[in-house]
């Protein structure tokens, strides 16, 4: 790794060190938040967990209701009767820092706030099989709009995890060795320096002397 | 203001729309792959419901989806009842994250 031609200059060393001394500080931060966000996550994978499970035990009640409606009924007259929805469903986005990451979190509001609203047809001519299929499916639809929003969180978080653990891996791995190792390589390399100008120095005032009063050692 | 789309089977999503979510019935692949990415061009759907008998023909547009903040594309189960697909979707998250599955 040292291969790389560095000047072994004290300017050189001064540079090198104030980069370790960063790149230290980089990977206890970055630590900090890969383990601040895998908190976060795990928490979320959970909930995520449990949501589904109740989405889709929910579903699965709706949708068999729904088919023993469209048994009952014609698929005419089925198709007649949610033809045109009175219910509307905007929804509101806002965004939420985790950690640096922004989710979104989910509001909604219904168009009517009449809860019947979501029966947009005649009671005489459709079945009561079909009334029940729509009030399961609008009551498992609060969780289908957490399990989105937490669905959502999870990936964007997995995302986030995963960038910050390859930036932690690099700097613990690579970066922070690189530097220690061409730390060290100049600091030797500057000793090494520093003793063979000793060694000349002596060995020039052995000359002087010699040459001065012809003292010998 | 957003508005939320369900994309699937007829028999499944069309009991959606009575709660005022945009219900998009697909019948095959291609008419599933253009209302999908018409769904995605369109900025105004935040959240898109995807049954999973859908997801073996959509998942590679769907993964383009992953990391942005709109649309969340989920998938739900279908009228056959769930596949597990969604469950497998969250482990891939842990996986991802985690380096390795650990639940």
């Amino acid at each position: 790794m040292a291969s790389k031609t560095i000047n072994p200059t004290r300017m050189e060393l001064t540079r090198l060190k104030g980069r370790l001394r960063t790149a230290v500080r980089g990977h206890k931060l970055l630590k900090d938040k890969r383990d601040e966000l895998m908190r976060q996550f795990m928490d979320m994978v959970r909930k995520n967990r449990q949501l589904r499970k109740k989405v889709e035990e929910g579903l699965a009640g709706a949708n068999a209701a729904l088919a023993v409606a469209s048994a009952v009924m014609s698929p005419e007259m089925l198709q007649q009767a949610l033809l045109y929805p009175k219910q509307g469903v905007e929804l509101d986005m806002e965004l939420k820092n985790i950690m640096s990451v922004y989710v979104p979190v989910y509001s909604f509001k219904t168009r009517t706030a009449d809860s019947a609203d979501i029966y947009p047809y005649g009671f005489a001519q459709t079945s009561g099989e079909l009334d029940d299929a729509l009030s399961a499916l609008s009551s498992v639809f609060q969780d289908m709009l957490e399990l989105a929003q937490a669905e959502k969180t999870t990936q964007l978080l997995a995302e986030e995890i995963e960038k910050t653990r390859r930036r932690v891996n690099a700097l613990e791995y690579v970066m922070i060795p690189e530097l220690q190792t061409n730390i060290r390589f100049i600091s030797m390399k500057l000793e090494e320096n520093d003793r063979s100008t000793k060694v000349r120095l002596m060995k020039v005032k052995e000359m002087v002397l010699q040459d001065a009063h012809n003292y010998q050692y | 203001m957003y508005k939320i789309a369900v994309l699937g089977e007829k028999e499944s999503v069309i009991g959606f729309s009575a709660l005022g979510l945009s219900v998009f019935p697909v019948e095959d692949q291609q008419q599933a792959h253009d209302t999908f990415r018409a769904l995605t061009h369109d900025q105004s759907y935040a959240i898109i419901y995807v049954t999973e008998t859908w997801y073996d023909c959509l998942h590679e547009q769907i993964e383009k989806y992953k990391d942005s903040v709109t649309p969340a594309v989920i998938l739900i189960p279908g009228s056959g009842g769930t596949l597990g697909l969604g469950q497998s979707a969250l482990d891939a998250a842990v996986e991802r994250a985690v380096g390795a599955n650990i639940i």
